[in-house]
């Protein structure tokens, strides 16, 4: 079977002051997949999502969306942001954070309306928060504001969706929530990347995984690839350790 | 000084319309300088807008507040850039970058001031009052130029209102939307420079970030809305304005910088304590009211759990037996039975019904939505 690819990364590599965070990393993401990024910490998990972004610049390699470069593609990629990489005490309600996922499809000065504000309710509704959309986000619990960033993302309706650790910090509960979100997403044809740090759910969860540590070290299909020999190469021998906990 | 100067003195009146519409400026820009957590880039900034003044004079001989307002506003630009060279180019933190700043710019515009005094013509007399400020010498002309600047801010400010949310709630995700955050950075940091040097002639440069900060912070305490808080912040900004210039007319000797300074204090006190849900004195009742209600449904389910075990509930029991049990009073029981909770009869006491279903359904209410 022939699958499209969605995001094509080439030769990136990125560097804080002296030290590679990411090297010389090549990796094609075929489209339709639910993919995990897993490795150490500092492995520039996180970095790797940044830079296809566009939010940190990398020292050289590029990234194309559906064969063409990311810039032009915006339109076509959504962004789940670490939790913590925000303020929450920031003044505004839950369905405005949402509605925020509608200011790049509106562009510069044009003021969101009912249409947008539309869209950003029933994105509230799909992660189970309508009830909570006029309630200042400092009042909401941890998973109650990764759910509002999930939504925040639905209401791009995009293509291919990246998350930086969704499940960081959130009950059963909200996890199970997320996760059915995400295998919705999958089945209605989207790509959608996440990095995540729980091995033990890999297989459950995602159908794709990609190893990194500083180096791409494998990409596939999890029945494939995930398996001792690429846990190894990535968490070096004790990896086992952090499974069983 | 009577209340009825206050309309007819021509110029109290330009002096009070010069610090309301500063005062209105400064709290709308201040609330983004408050939530970019940049407070103390106004302090640099408007520290760093002295050399620029002492220079301008110095070149041009010319004490017109406009031209040395410009010189103001190079310098307060070159001490922003710095700041945010020495923070992206060296390993030294953002609070180190303007304390250096700061420094080394008031330093060297006090330098040049000396320089000044020391000149044979008195001509350089009043530069000085751009250290602290000095309401009265606003003119009209400044006070026009106060209400244009003010403009222009206000409607770059509704036209990038959405654009300015999202780069303070979420700098990244707004990349990843397509917009170029330096641009919309660069446009919210304009404005709060413009805003202090327009300041720097009223309140000075040493009090012109309290001017900026002080009117946000209280503001902040009273809403959870951006909207709002732009709008109190400009309120509470103006009040101080016209408030500081009328408390310093009234009384002949005292500046009006400070003064004004000191009322914008005034606000922020009243909001720290006063705000409903942000407010200190408000929150103390609320803990001490939350208190008093668990101690009493704690005793409400202690009894329960004594009731539980037999087939009556509303037999009566001893209160002795509640004496084993810590936080009950009679207070408590006497808020119990007033609730209707429970009756007391001598020296038993014994659960309703309404009493023993409230307990039994007390800690049910915990559960997880959805």
């Amino acid at each position: 079977m022939e699958q499209k690819i969605a995001v094509a990364v080439d030769d990136l590599t990125v560097a804080y002051n002296y030290k590679p965070v990411l090297w010389d990393i090549d990796l094609s993401i075929p489209e339709g997949v639910l993919m995990a990024i897993v490795g150490p910490n500092g492995a520039g998990k996180s970095t790797l999502i940044k830079s296809i972004l566009g939010i940190i610049d990398p020292i050289a390699g590029s990234v194309a969306v559906y064969g063409k470069p990311y810039k032009k593609q915006r339109d076509k990629v959504a962004y789940v942001p670490q939790k913590g990489s925000v303020d929450w005490d920031f003044p505004t309600t839950a369905l405005d954070v949402v509605m925020m996922g509608t200011y790049g499809a509106l562009g510069w000065i044009k003021r969101p309306g009912a249409k947008q504000k539309k869209q950003a309710l029933e994105a509230l509704e799909k992660v189970g928060m309508l009830a909570f959309k006029g309630r200042q986000i400092s009042q909401l619990s941890g998973g109650q504001q990764q759910r509002i960033f999930l939504a925040r993302a639905l209401v791009q309706n995009a293509a291919i969706y990246f998350m930086d650790e969704p499940f960081q910090g959130v009950d059963a509960t909200t996890e199970i929530a997320i996760i059915n979100i995400l295998k919705e997403l999958r089945k209605a044809g989207k790509t959608v990347i996440v990095v995540h740090h729980d091995l033990q759910t890999v297989p459950e969860y995602f159908d794709w995984v990609t190893f990194l540590n500083v180096k791409h070290i494998a990409t596939g299909p999890v029945k494939d690839i995930f398996n001792d020999d690429n846990l190894t190469k990535t968490y070096g021998i004790n990896y086992k350790v952090a499974v069983q906990k | 000084m009577e209340l009825i100067d206050f309309f007819t003195d021509y110029t109290l009146r330009t002096i009070t319309l010069g610090t309301a519409v500063l005062g209105a400026i400064c709290g709308m820009l201040g609330s983004f300088a408050v939530l970019r957590k940049q407070s103390l880039l106004g302090d640099a900034i408007s520290h760093a807008a002295l050399p620029g003044i002492a220079l301008a004079f110095l070149f041009t001989g010319l004490k017109d507040s406009n031209v040395l307002l410009l010189g103001a506003l190079i310098s307060g630009f070159i001490g922003t850039v710095w700041i945010r060279g020495i923070v992206t180019k060296t390993h030294l933190k953002t609070d180190t970058a303007l304390g250096l700043i700061l420094s080394l710019f008031f330093g060297f515009g006090e330098l040049v001031l000396s320089y000044l005094k020391k000149q044979p013509d008195a001509n350089q007399a009043g530069l000085d009052k751009y250290l602290f400020g000095q309401a009265a010498t606003l003119v009209q002309s400044d006070v026009i130029v106060m209400i244009i600047v003010t403009g222009i801010s206000l409607v770059v400010m509704l036209l990038f209102w959405k654009e300015f949310k999202l780069l303070l709630f979420d700098k990244n995700y707004a990349m990843t939307l397509g917009f170029n955050t330096r641009f919309i950075d660069g446009l919210i940091s304009f404005f709060i420079v413009l805003a202090i040097v327009i300041g720097l002639q009223t309140v000075g440069v040493v009090l012109m970030s309290a001017m900026l900060l002080a009117p946000a912070a209280a503001a902040r305490q009273w809403t959870n809305s951006l909207g709002t808080m732009v709008i109190l912040a400009a309120v509470f900004g103006t009040f101080s304005g016209v408030f500081g210039t009328g408390i310093s007319a009234s009384y002949n000797n005292l500046s009006t910088g400070p003064v004004i300074v000191l009322v914008a204090a005034v606000f922020v006190g009243v909001s720290f304590i006063f705000s409903p849900s942000r407010g200190v004195l408000f929150k103390q009742i609320r803990l001490i009211r939350n208190r008093r209600d668990l101690e009493l449904k704690k005793t409400l389910y202690f009894m329960y759990g004594i009731v539980e075990k037999h087939e009556d509930i509303s037999r009566p029991h001893s209160i002795k037996i509640l004496n084993g049990f810590q936080g009950f009073t009679r207070g408590t029981l006497k808020t119990l039975s007033d609730k209707s909770w429970i009756t007391i009869k001598g020296q038993d006491w014994s659960l309703t019904e309404e009493g023993f279903q409230t307990a039994a359904n007390l800690y049910n209410t915990n559960m997880p939505e959805s």
